[in-house]
Formats: C-alpha cells, structure tokens, sequence
C-alpha cells in the first residue's frame, strides 16, 4: 500500500478532518461568534462535496477490508449531496439562541455518522461493516437528544440509542454465527462459503433484522415514529433520508455480493416484510395528523418499494434501488425541507395548519406539491420514474402479485399524499400561516431538491450511468 | 456530411421565450414582451434559413440526392433494449421546408400582433402562447421518431387549444376551443392505434428506419391480413385518422370553423400554415411506407382529400363570416394537399403528387396567412366578422385592399402567381391517376376563385356601407407583414421544388402542362366573372339564386348540418346509450366497491392502532418476537 492508494478512502479522510477543523475552530471562537462556524462548514463541506466526484479508481485496501469502486464512491456522493441539502435546510434552526452553543456538536455529530456510513460502504469484511455501522447509529441517537430540555427529543434519542443497542446484538449475533459457520469474516470468503446450511440461514436472518431496523422495515420499524417525532426536524430528516438511503446502498451490495447464493431463501423473506412494510407503513400513515409522525410513516412505506428491486436480483434491479434512492432522497428532502421551514418560523407541525397555504406561501406549497407528488410517483416528476423502474424489475423476475400488491399500496399513498396537497390548496381557513421569507441557506436548499425532482425525471442519462456501473457489482 | 448540430436551437429558442415570458412577462412593458418574443422568433427565422440555404445549395452537391440526417439525437426514456424512446432533429427536405415555412409565418404573425393585440390586457400571456405553438410545431415537423412526433402532435393541440380560447371570457371562445381540442384528441386517438400497431409490427419508431424503401418496414409488406388488407395498411389508415383530425379532414373538420373564434393572429398561424398542414407533414413524412407497402391507405387518403375539398368549398360560398369563408377555404386547399399526395406515387416523375403537394403546402401558407392577416386588419377596422357590415372598404384599407386582392388572383390560380404553379402540378399529378378526382379538383378550383372573389367584393366593393367610425388603415407594424407574405405568395412559384422536395431525394424534370393548366386557368377566370357580376355591385342577383336552390343554399349555409349530426350521435346514441349505463355502473358499482375497499383500509388503520403504543419493552418484544417467526418459517418450515 502506497500513499495514492490512501486517497482512494478521500470520502473518509476528509470527513473525519473536517469534523477535526470544526471542533478546533470552535474551541478559538468566542461564545458571542459561535454562529460564524455555520458559513465556515458550508463552504467545507460543498468543497468535499465537490471533490468527492473526482475521478474514482477501484482499490482494495487493508488486506481486504476497504474496497472502493466508481459504484462506491458514486453512493456516497448521493449521500453528501442529500446532507448538503440537509445543512443548508438547518441553518436558520441552528441559529436559534438556545442552540448557539452547540452549533459544532450538531456538525461533528452528523459527519460522524456520514463516516461511518461510508466506511459501510466501502466495507469488504464484516468487522468493518459493524464499526461503521456502530459510528453511524451512535451519533445519530445524540443527535436526535440535540434539544435535550425538550422532554421528547431526550426520549427520541433514549428509544433510538436503546433500539439500536437491541438491533445490533442481534446483528452481531448473526455475524458471529456466519464466522462460525465459514470460519471467516471477509465477504469473498463468506460468499465463496455459503451452503445455505440452517444455521447460516439463520445467520443471515439475525443479520438482515439489523439492516431492517435502520432501514425501518416492519415488524422492525416500531422505533420509527416515535424517534422522527421527537428528534429536531433537520435530524428526522437526516434519519430518514440519508440513515435510511445508506442502508438501502449497504443492504443491495451485501444482498447482491456476500448473500448472493442465499437468494432462493432471501427472495421469499424480502417478499413477506416487503408486502407487511408497505401495507402497514400506509395504514399507519393513513391517520396521521403531525407532519412529522406522517412522513415517518409514508417513508416506512417507501422502503417497502425498496425490496421489490433487490427481489429482481439483476442488473436491472440493482440500477433501479438506487435510482430509487436518489429520487427518495430529493423528495422526501425537499418534503422535509418545507415542514422544517415552517417549524423553524412557526413552530406548527400539525397537518390542519397547513391548511389554506397556497393562499400565503405559495412557492413553499408548490414545492411541497411537488415532493409529494414525487413520493407518490406522479409523472412526470421524477417519483414516477423511480417507482416504474422498481416495478419493472421485480415484474422482470416474475413476481406480478408482489407489483400488484405493491400498486394497491402506491394507490393507497396517492390518497394521503394528495390530503396534505388538498389541505395546502383547496381547504379553507381564515387564518392561515403568514407568509414568511426563508433566509438565502434555506431557499438553496429548497431550490435544490426541487431542481433534484425535476431534472431527476426529465434527464434519463443519470439511470444510464448507474446501469453501467451496476454492471461492476453483479457478475 | 455537413453539421446542422445548431438547429437544435430553432425549436428551442421559442420554447425559451415561452418560459421567459410566461413566467417574466407579467412584469415587463407589454411592447417588450412583444419585442422580445418577436426577437426571438427573428432569431430562429434566421437559422432556419440559414439551414434551408445550405441544405438546398450550398452544402448539397448538384446532381446527388437529397439525404436524410440525423442532425442530433439523444436517448430520452431507454425502457428496455427494444424499446427506446429518442429524442432528435431530424434534417431531410420537407423539414427543412417546414422549418421556413413555420419559422416564417410565425415571425410575420408576432409583428402583426404587435399592432394587432395593442392594449389587450393578456399581451404577454399572447405572446407566450405563440412562443408556446412555434416551439411544438417546430419539435413536431424536426422529429427523428414517430413517438416525438406524437408528443409534439399533442403538444401543438394543447397550445393551439390555449390559443383558441385566448379570449377565455367569451364563452363562444371556450366552447371553440373545447371542440378544437376534444375533436382532435379523439382523431389522436387513431393516430396512437396506428403507432402502436405500426410499431409493434416494424418494431422500431424511427423514420429513417420505417420509410428505408429496403428497410424492415417496408420489405415485410405488413405481414399478416386483417379484413382483405394488411396489418400495415390498417395501421396507416389509422395513423392517416390523426393526421385528418389536425388538418380538418372531412369528417373531423367540424371544429376547424369554430376555431375562428381565437384572436385572428393566431387563425393566420395555426388555421393557415401550420397546424393544420400536420397531417399533410405526417402523411408526407411516411410517405414512403403508404406508397411502396400500403397503397390501398393512400387511396383511402386521396379520397377523403378529394372529397372534404369539393364539400368545404360548397360550404365556403354560403358563409357570410369573412374568417369562416378562410377557414372552409382552408380546409378545401388542405383536401388538395391531401389528394395530391394520395394520387402520387415513389419516386421520379411518379413523385410528382408528392412534391406538388409540398409544393402547394409552401405556396399556400403564404397566400393563406396573407388572407388571414388582411381579414384581420378589416376586422381591426370595422370590428365586425360580417360581410354584411363591411363593404367598399377599398379605399380606406389601400395596402390590405391590393395585398388581399393579389392572395386572391393567387389562391384562385391565376398565373404568375404561385398558386398557380402549384396548382397545376397537382391537377397534373391527379390526371395521370384518377379521372374522376381531376374532375372534382377542376370543379373545386372553379369554386374556390368564385367564393374569393365574392368574398374580395364584399369585402372592398359592393354596397356603400355607413360606418360610425370611418375605418382606417392598420398600422405600419400591421401592413408590413401584409407586404412580406405578397411578395412571398408572388414569387413562391418559381422556386424549383421539383428539384428540391421529392419523395425519394432525387430531383426530376417538371414542366408546366398547358393542355391541363389553360383550361384551370379559364375555369377559374370564369369563376372570378361570375362573382365579379354578382358581387361587384349590390345586385339581386344572389338572392335569387339563393332562392332557386333554396335547399341546397340552405344545406350548405347550415355546413350540411355536419354539427347537427355529430350533436345526435352524441347526445342521442352515445350519451343515452352507453355513457348513462357507464355512468350508473360507475357511481353505483365501481364507486361503491371503491368506498367499501377505503373504509376497510380506514377500519384496518384503527385496527392496527395498539402496535405503535410508545412503550420501548413492547417494541423490543415486537423485533426479537419479528426475528424469532422469521427463523421458524425460513429455517424450520421452508
């Protein structure tokens, strides 16, 4: 290993310095210039951002344990878009008076979890897919404590930090058993390993519990609502877009390379919790009257969507989970984004004081139109693309009641996505929300995941060139 | 190979003007709006000259037919290997003909409307809209595929149906534009049956690949027979449906007079040049295909064009509406189009139809809009559609008076006009095919000189008429259009389109035919007398011919009750026969099983309730509870 292989893990490495130099510039500045670290960061992180999109060479590195590929490193820069996006959403709360002095904390936080994400990732053996996964749980749940004299923030981040503990015992539970039964903990030994043996089947399905819990797959969502209602909506977001998108990355590669002979056992599981998630996630959804608890749950049912790709278990498949994602990520953001807004301004989070919107504020309420009816996959935005390739897909590998189960259930969330539109647009009410005028970081926000939506559905190359680098992972 | 990668621009320069003013206009000066959308048109205008120049002279080389480029093309939707849908420009002869013929109405009509929409509250929203038209008729006549075609298809309908109904307080306009839209949507809708089924036979949608006289398309002959012809046959025959909706084809012409009813500007673009010449583009576009694989559909086409010419120029001479007598007019001419290109045949002199329909298509945009355009000033003058209103108005509209007067001479075929080059190729084309046709063109070419001239005297002579304001001529920025399109109807004739735009690229020795061409000529001379001795002057004499033919003059005024038949069949037969039974099984079974389905999913949100408690033990149960079943089933069971 040579000093130009080290810079194929850049992701990890300038994240991990960035959340050195934020923590460093924070000890130097006065408590009256705490907010002047928030510009600082932005810059930062657009900077890595940037660069995060530099030609990417495939690389092995650490006998095996990191491995990066264009694939890879195109999934995290997916990510750090949609934490761009998140930043930018945050400012206007971060510059509350009761969160001055723990500006930096929510940045170092949130880059800490962004590593461990990445090194998931990048991982090529089992131990490191659990130190990452552990760096991206553990940060989340202080996260989601952040405003900690608000008795349901500390009891979001208690009921995360205690779920995950659960989650993740039994994941190591299930890594422990497939080193039992393989004698190792490199994926391409596992892979090469696997006899689909009852004890490896069960294995697998210790280990698939813990992916199901971050990505909120029912029966193991429980945690979901409670914990997004309760954190601060910059971290709700942050949960479930970019937790939430990263697990979606690390279940395809790990479904697709290390379980790849498992897939007869695997299809008949993800097809039994895809139906359960979707079903549920909707019914719940269905009665939900806080914007928050309401986007917990459609994006419950939005995961669901998810499994239907990895069910094809092909190129096709694989190339339209991702798609998928990347859509998910702009529209639930940009959906996040206006809740965040008007919280931050108003502190309303209630469905029915969205009525009457468009009468006030009526780029937000386009805006919003626009997400949901992205989520709910309306063409022409770019939802519809990413729900169509997913049906495709799965319709591809023959499973049609599954698409047609599933097409009930996006049935089901155009009528709750279409309330809120509803109440934005056509309910009356004599006092609406005033209108108000986000600041600059959070209109770019706003206008980027709208842009995302549009040119997401309008622009086929992006689908192309995930197709191509699909190719890389599947044999 | 030349590069024509620019001519990308010229559909998207309008599209941009449309955003620009659509979203913008509202806060600019109306006369900015209007300038800058004019511009922008200028701009295109320009390239797509420029492309007409260098693909017709300059980068062609004498003697070498005229080949078909793809000037750009991208992948929009890659749905499976089979089945991509691209976008492009594609760049052969008549679409390079499109883009002057449109480029260059358009641009005249944005100057007209300048003077013509002054102080109408919707300036910008006018301007926008055409910008809106421009860029999908444009995307439309450069589409390297069937399936862009038909995006565009629709998108000239959405925006001519904003257009037509411009005026959106006046409930006649709505109505219009309703009937415009909903009409031709239905014809659409045989347009996609034949795409589908054209394509699922052929399995591509490109052109270049279905009309390769040695492609697939065309060598497979269409397979198998349905009904004593060949699927091919049937699906052009439909794709032809589509094309007769957009261009006003009997019987699908019923929306065409009602259209009148938008701002005249936009009669002049979208009734004169373009939209209604889409279904000649589409017929000529695949002409190869109707020629070499599916002549039985070219004669269903030559039929319905011969027939709907002859029937909208009955009509014509009845109508007392001075845009409705156009827009019969227009339709009429259209039917020529029509016939012309399904009289022809491929290649070489057998071609002639085909170019002598392209050839008219070109001649009569200008002289048509012309006409659309000196209406429009009358109108400006005497606010009134009537001729009853009008009269000896000659000599306060001079330039509208001599421009009108030259689009007349021209459309009725007089020569050096260009409407008789035109003219007399496709008479020539129609004799070599099918006596009878010829026949109804000589009749109709009778009829068409007669009902122009009984609408010029109406117009500028005939009675002295009083009029509360005396009329004044339209402003220079009105009159200046008037004089490009005369000096464009004037000289038009003489460009070699046999040369130029033939069917199979190669160009061909076309002269004039005097044995066909003299007796037009006469026929339409004879036409012009007759009017002139009933119109010139008031005289008694047309009422009295009204009242012979009291029945026929009467079938014709009511458009041989055309509308009446389309109301019974809806009203009566569709609506009491099928809609109320459709209508009664939806509210009562779909809607009720819809309502039962939604208050179970509602039952079943209440049901699953006591799941999401907020109590951490539970949810520790519920996941460890989760994973034990799923290794029972998967382990055990499975």
């Amino acid at each position: 290993m040579n000093f130009s292989d080290i810079l194929t893990m850049r992701h990890e490495l300038m994240l991990t310095l960035l959340a050195l130099v934020v923590l460093i510039i924070d000890l130097n500045l006065h408590n009256r210039n705490k907010h002047l670290i928030i510009p600082v960061t932005l810059v930062l992180f657009f900077l890595h951002t940037v660069v995060g999109f530099l030609p990417a060479e495939k690389s092995i590195l650490f006998g095996g344990m990191y491995r990066t590929n264009s694939l890879l490193v195109m999934m995290k820069n997916i990510l750090n878009i949609g934490v761009l996006i998140i930043l930018l959403q945050s400012v206007t709360w971060l510059k509350k008076e009761e969160n001055r002095e723990k500006i930096s904390e929510y940045f170092v936080l949130l880059f800490s979890t962004l590593i461990g994400m990445d090194f998931m990732i990048s991982s090529g053996d089992f131990l490191m897919f659990y130190l990452g996964l552990e760096l991206a749980t553990i940060p989340v749940a202080a996260l989601a404590a952040y405003t900690h004299h608000n008795t349901k923030s500390a009891e979001a981040g208690i009921k995360l930090l205690l779920s995950s503990a659960l989650s993740s015992g039994i994941l190591l539970f299930g890594i422990s058993l497939i080193y039992g039964s393989t004698g190792s903990i490199y994926y391409d030994t596992v892979m090469d390993m696997y006899q689909n043996s009852p004890m490896q089947v069960m294995a697998f399905i210790f280990f698939f519990t813990g992916m199901a819990f971050k990505i909120s797959l029912v029966p193991f969502h429980l945690w979901t609502a409670d914990v997004y209602e309760g954190a601060p909506i910059n971290v709700t977001s942050y949960l479930s877009v970019i937790s939430k998108g990263a697990a979606a990355f690390i279940l395809i590669i790990v479904m697709f390379t290390v379980f790849n002979k498992l897939a007869p056992v695997y299809n008949h599981i993800l097809y039994l919790i895809s139906v359960l998630t979707m079903t549920i996630g909707n019914l719940f959804a269905l009665r939900q009257k806080n914007m928050k608890r309401f986007l917990a749950f459609s994006s419950i049912a939005q995961a669901g969507f998810i499994l239907l790709g990895i069910l094809g278990g092909n190129v096709l498949g694989m190339t339209s989970v991702i798609y998928f994602v990347l859509v998910y990520i702009f529209s639930n953001l940009g959906a996040f984004g206006v809740v965040s807004a008007i919280q931050t301004v108003t502190g309303k989070e209630s469905m029915d004081d969205y009525d009457g919107l468009y009468a006030t504020n009526p780029k937000l309420s386009l805006l919003m139109m626009l997400a949901l009816f992205s989520l709910a996959g309306i063409p022409p935005v770019a939802g519809f693309f990413g729900k169509f390739f997913l049906f495709a897909s799965a319709a591809s590998a023959g499973y049609y009641w599954l698409v047609f189960i599933a097409v009930l259930n996006a049935t089901v969330s155009l009528y709750y996505y279409l309330l809120v539109v509803k109440a934005m647009f056509i309910n009356k009410n004599e006092t609406p929300l005033a209108y108000f005028k986000s600041d600059l970081a959070t209109r770019t926000g706003l206008i980027l995941s709208g842009l995302g939506i549009f040119i997401l559905g309008f622009w086929s190359q992006i689908y192309e060139v995930i197709n191509s680098l699909s190719f890389g992972i599947i044999h | 190979m030349a590069d024509y990668t620019y001519t990308l621009l010229i559909p998207l320069i309008p599209l941009f003007m449309f955003l620009l003013l659509g979203l913008t206009g509202h806060k600019m000066k109306p006369v900015i709006s209007g300038l800058i959308g004019t511009s922008g048109l200028g701009i295109a205008a320009i390239l797509a000259y420029a492309t007409a120049i260098k693909y017709f002279w300059t980068a062609h080389v004498a003697g070498t037919p005229y080949v078909s480029i793809k000037a750009f093309e991208v992948s929009w939707l890659h749905l499976t290997e089979k089945l991509t849908i691209h976008l492009g420009v594609l760049i052969d002869p008549i679409s390079v003909m499109m883009l002057v013929v449109i480029t260059t109405v358009s641009l005249m009509v944005h100057i007209y409307s300048i003077g013509y929409m002054k102080g109408d509250p919707g300036f910008y929203r006018f301007f926008s809209f055409l910008s809106l038209f421009s860029f999908s008729m444009l995307g439309l006549v450069l589409a390297t595929n069937i399936f862009q075609m038909y995006i565009f298809w629709e998108l000239v309908g959405v925006s001519s149906f904003l257009l037509i109904g411009y005026y959106y307080e006046k409930p006649s306009a709505v109505a219009a534009s309703k009937k415009a839209f909903i009409v031709t949507r239905f014809a659409d809708l045989g347009f996609l049956i034949g795409i589908l089924m054209l394509s699922f036979n052929t399995g591509t949608f490109d052109f270049q690949t279905l009309t390769d006289p040695h492609g697939p398309a065309i060598a497979s002959l269409g397979g198998a027979a349905f009904m004593g012809m060949s699927v091919l046959t049937w699906s052009m025959i439909f794709i032809f449906v589509g094309g007769a909706g957009k261009s006003a084809m009997f019987p699908f012409h019923i929306w065409l007079p009602d259209a009148m009813e938008g701002p005249t500007p936009v009669s002049a673009l979208i009734h004169a040049a373009t939209m209604v010449v889409a279904g000649v583009y589409l017929v000529a576009r695949l002409f190869p295909v109707y020629a070499l694989a599916a002549p039985d559909a070219l004669h269903v086409v030559a039929w319905v064009g011969g027939f709907s010419s002859i029937f909208a120029a009955v009509i014509a001479c009845t109508q007392t509406d001075i845009k409705r007598v156009l827009a019969f007019s227009t339709m009429s001419q259209i039917g020529y189009m029509m016939l012309s290109l399904g009289v022809s045949g491929f290649g070489g002199e057998e071609g002639l139809g085909f170019m002598a329909s392209n050839f008219h298509l070109f001649t009569h945009a200008m002289f048509k809009a012309l006409l659309f355009l000196g209406a429009g000033a009358v109108i400006h003058a005497v606010h009134s559609n009537e001729i009853k209103d009008m009269g000896n108005l000659r000599k306060y509209l001079p330039i509208t008076h001599i421009t009108f007067l030259i689009a007349c001479l021209t459309i009725a075929g007089i020569p050096p006009f260009s409407g008789f080059f035109s003219k007399d190729e496709i008479l020539v084309a129609a004799f070599h095919s099918n006596k009878i046709l010829f026949a109804i063109e000589y009749i109709v070419a009778g009829l068409t000189a007669f009902y122009m001239f009984r609408l010029y005297y109406g117009i500028f002579w005939g009675k002295k008429t009083h009029y509360h304001h005396t009329p004044h001529e339209s402003p220079l920025v009105m009159t200046i259009p008037l004089m490009i399109l005369t000096f464009g109807s004037v000289f038009a004739g003489f460009l070699p389109f046999h040369d130029m735009v033939t069917a199979d690229g190669k160009g061909f020795e076309s002269h004039i035919d005097w044995m066909i061409a003299i007796p037009s000529v006469l026929i339409g001379v004879i036409g012009i007398a007759i009017a002139t001795v009933m119109y010139k002057n008031e005289t008694a004499i047309p009422d009295k011919i009204a009242g012979t033919f009291k029945h026929l003059y009467k079938w014709a005024h009511r458009k041989f009750y055309m509308d009446e038949v389309y109301l019974f069949v809806t009203r009566k037969i569709i609506f009491r026969y099928i809609s109320d039974p459709i209508a009664w099984f939806d509210r009562h079974i779909i809607d009720g099983t819809m309502n039962g389905i939604a208050g179970m999913t509602v039952y079943a949100a209440y049901a699953v309730k006591g799941l999401q408690s907020g109590k951490l033990q539970q949810y520790a149960f519920v996941f460890v509870g989760g994973t034990v079943i799923l290794v029972l089933i998967f382990v055990y069971l499975v």
